[in-house]
């Protein structure tokens, strides 16, 4: 089975129904269907048959679909659950998770959805946002929490309040919280999601931010807008030369291994397993996204 | 299911419908105003009918101003409105979920 990219995660607020009709035609991964902060108060059961019926019939070519559902603390987020669910199509994500428990209380609600329509039990993904001093403390454990997890995103804006800060340029107050996010996600094996980056006047700004947390590990990051993609996408898709370094690597260590050596030398430096793996991974993504098939073709003409 | 009082679900925005329901007493009439009348109107109509007798509403009055919405956000808005529209008790009908 190829792997599943999240560089990009367009929100894509519930209840605007010409963006979610349309979700389907922008180049992302991953499209996040939103009932929760992007809805106002009066019109999240409207959101919600929105959801319902487009996620039941619009075809959105393969991308992977997640819905951020309401807090499940005063009722609003069960009923998401209770409609979206049935679907058997997408994951969901849980807004503000502070701890273990929350991930828990959720998975333990969608079991019972899943038994209620005969569903297979797990097989509703879930990803945990975490949006508090206290969720970025217990990311490791909100991570492990449950194996319907497929990732766990930072959301920034309620973070950032919530240190008695606020968003710069930088990323400087945002430092701890991402690695603190980045390993508890490389430990339970699952995606780390960066936050928005909300001014869109500032691509270059924006660049820097998506270049860092590339660098940092991260998986992708969400956005809220189309015109943030093609820069993501860029970013996280290796180069050319990325691309022709990790063939190499790879293909002159299978050789090697045939004659049963462990450690080969290539252009003078030592390869060993991590290299290996990076080179392995690289051939992977570009795999997905298609660059690979597109190389193979070029040298072939 | 019967409705009990008057509601609106929907904009006014591209690609929506804005669908106001209220009661009736002479079974269900539709009153429609859309941008795509000439080629969709009659199919608008359909989709209302087949939505209103699927919770087997017979008396409603359903008004909506259409923008060019496709049928499953055509139902999803019918489906708002009535549900806004009945008793708690028809609220939990599983046919919302259908």
């Amino acid at each position: 089975m190829s792997i599943r990219l999240r560089r990009t995660m367009l929100f894509v607020p519930g209840n605007n129904t010409s963006m979610v009709v349309n979700a389907g035609i922008y180049p992302v991964d991953s499209l996040m269907f939103d009932l929760e902060d992007s809805v106002a108060l009066d019109q999240k059961e409207n959101a919600r048959f929105v959801l319902h019926e487009a996620l039941r019939t619009i075809n959105y070519q393969g991308k992977e679909l997640i819905v951020r559902i309401n807090s499940l603390s005063d009722g609003m987020g069960q009923m998401d659950l209770d409609y979206l669910i049935p679907l058997g199509k997408v994951a969901i994500r849980l807004p503000k998770t502070d701890s273990a428990q929350d991930v828990i209380d959720c998975e333990e609600y969608i079991a019972n959805i899943e038994k209620k329509y005969n569903m297979e039990v797990g097989s509703t993904k879930m990803m945990a946002a975490i949006e508090s001093a206290n969720g970025v403390l217990n990311a490791y454990s909100i991570a492990h929490a449950s194996k319907r997890l497929i990732g766990i995103a930072l959301g920034a804006e309620d973070l950032v309040t919530d240190l008695h800060t606020k968003r710069s340029p930088s990323g400087l107050e945002l430092n701890f919280s991402r690695s603190m996010i980045l390993m508890a996600a490389r430990s339970a094996g699952i995606s780390a999601i960066d936050t928005v980056y909300s001014n869109l006047n500032n691509m270059e700004g924006f660049k820097a931010e998506v270049e860092m947390i590339k660098l940092l590990g991260f998986d992708g990051k969400s956005i809220i807008n189309p015109r943030q993609i093609q820069i993501i996408n860029d970013v996280f898709s290796p180069t050319e030369k990325e691309i022709l370094d990790a063939f190499e690597i790879v293909s002159t260590m299978e050789k090697a291994k045939k004659i049963g050596i462990g450690v080969i030398s290539l252009h003078g430096k030592m390869v060993d397993k991590p290299i290996i793996e990076r080179a392995k991974k690289v051939l992977e993504i570009a795999t997905v996204t298609g660059q690979l098939a597109r190389i193979e073709d070029n040298y072939n003409e | 299911m019967e409705v009990t009082k008057q509601s609106v679900s929907g904009t006014l925005e591209s690609s929506d419908i804005m669908i106001t329901i209220e009661k009736s007493t002479i079974g269900n009439q539709i009153e429609l105003n859309s941008t795509v009348e000439k080629q969709f109107g009659d199919s608008i109509r359909k989709t209302i009918n087949t939505t209103l007798r699927e919770f087997e509403i017979n008396n409603a009055k359903v008004g909506a101003i259409d923008k060019g919405a496709l049928d499953c956000i055509i139902i999803a808005r019918l489906k708002a409105a009535i549900y806004h529209s009945v008793s708690d008790e028809d609220k939990q009908s599983e046919v919302f979920k259908a």
